[in-house]
């Protein structure tokens, strides 16, 4: 396979899925005007954060005036699942210079992963494998900036009644419920849930960390059981 | 915020961003993840995840309301289970959101 075929699979493998980061992007665009940003910083922040599900609870805790240190924290432990790509791609890269790792690790998010991960496994020894997974990443760079762009210009106009930061809850719920196939993954999440809940009048959100921590313990404890 | 203040943030959690996607692809040949952290990795989108959305779903200015007053609680639980049956981002967003403006034009 040459770099062009293989980049050009990529990007084939990724369309599809432009259906639904277009409309998200849009959409993020215009929570984060209507949570006070200007239109330049909430454009730079696809480029600059590059994380769908991220920058919209950025977006909406700039809103609400939080604390940059915990908006940092947020941002970490929801795109800490990244480090799951990072250790599955790791063995296809480990053959190229640093500047194409520094490359595919910007553009590793979930869609680019889900497009190229299949033709990774079937091609693995390839040695222009990485133009697959950088097609991948490049078509949803360029979808998320066109779209946020577009959300960005056309956000004014749009009246703030809509409830579109129901977006985000929606998003999340998007990721999370398949995710849930055992009941240890259950239990992770509505111990979570619950606790997220009950603390929710602790100061600058850190129930969100303790609700989280008691999701993890929960899952893990009820995994152990049934592995032991 | 000022818009440089703004920047700053942004490019403190793109940092952040970067170095978690980077972290196994440059330890690659040096170091191994330990297993439990492989195993586990899954759980954190689902505990960190929820722990952000619930309150959004079931508390109105702070207070517990599982009534038809709270659309959003209702219009989540169709989004759940449209995640549930077809696992579609797009089709699940539309679906909560179709759910919200109708219950909100209900009442």
């Amino acid at each position: 396979m040459t770099a062009t075929a293989a980049f050009l699979l990529g990007v084939r493998a990724l369309l599809p899925m432009l259906l639904g980061v277009a409309p998200f992007g849009i959409i993020y665009g215009v929570v984060a005007l209507q949570s006070g940003i200007p239109p330049l910083a909430a454009f730079l922040m696809s480029s600059l954060v590059f994380a769908g599900s991220a920058q919209f609870l950025l977006a909406q805790l700039v809103g609400a005036g939080a604390p940059a240190l915990l908006m940092v924290g947020a941002v970490g432990l929801i795109n800490l699942r990244h480090a799951l790509y990072s250790a599955s791609v790791a063995p296809v890269l480990a053959h190229l210079p640093r500047r194409w790792k520094l490359l595919l690790s910007y553009l590793l998010t979930d869609e680019a992963y889900a497009a190229a991960i299949p033709h990774l496994l079937a091609e693995p020894r390839s040695p222009q494998a990485h133009w697959i997974l950088f097609g991948s990443g490049f078509a949803l760079w360029f979808g998320w900036q066109l779209a946020t762009l577009a959300g960005v210009l056309v956000g004014a106009q749009l009246p703030a009644d809509l409830g579109l930061d129901f977006a985000l809850p929606l998003t999340f719920i998007a990721i999370v419920v398949p995710l849930i196939d055992s009941k240890p993954r259950l239990a992770a999440a509505l111990f979570s849930g619950m606790v997220a809940v009950l603390l929710v009048a602790l100061p600058y959100k850190t129930g969100l960390f303790a609700a989280a921590l008691a999701g993890l313990a929960a899952g893990a404890y009820l995994q152990g059981r049934q592995t032991a | 915020m000022s818009q440089t203040a703004l920047l700053l943030l942004w490019a403190a959690c793109g940092l952040l961003t970067f170095a978690i996607r980077y972290s196994f692809i440059a330890l690659e040949g040096h170091y191994r993840p330990p297993d439990w952290f492989i195993r586990w990795l899954p759980f954190v989108p689902i505990a960190a995840l929820t722990a952000i959305t619930a309150p959004e779903l079931l508390l109105v200015a702070g207070q517990l309301d599982m009534g038809f007053g709270n659309a959003r609680f209702w219009a989540g639980l169709v989004a759940i289970a449209v995640a549930a049956l077809w696992k579609n981002t797009l089709l699940t967003i539309g679906s909560g959101f179709a759910a919200l403006w109708l219950l909100n034009w209900l009442q």
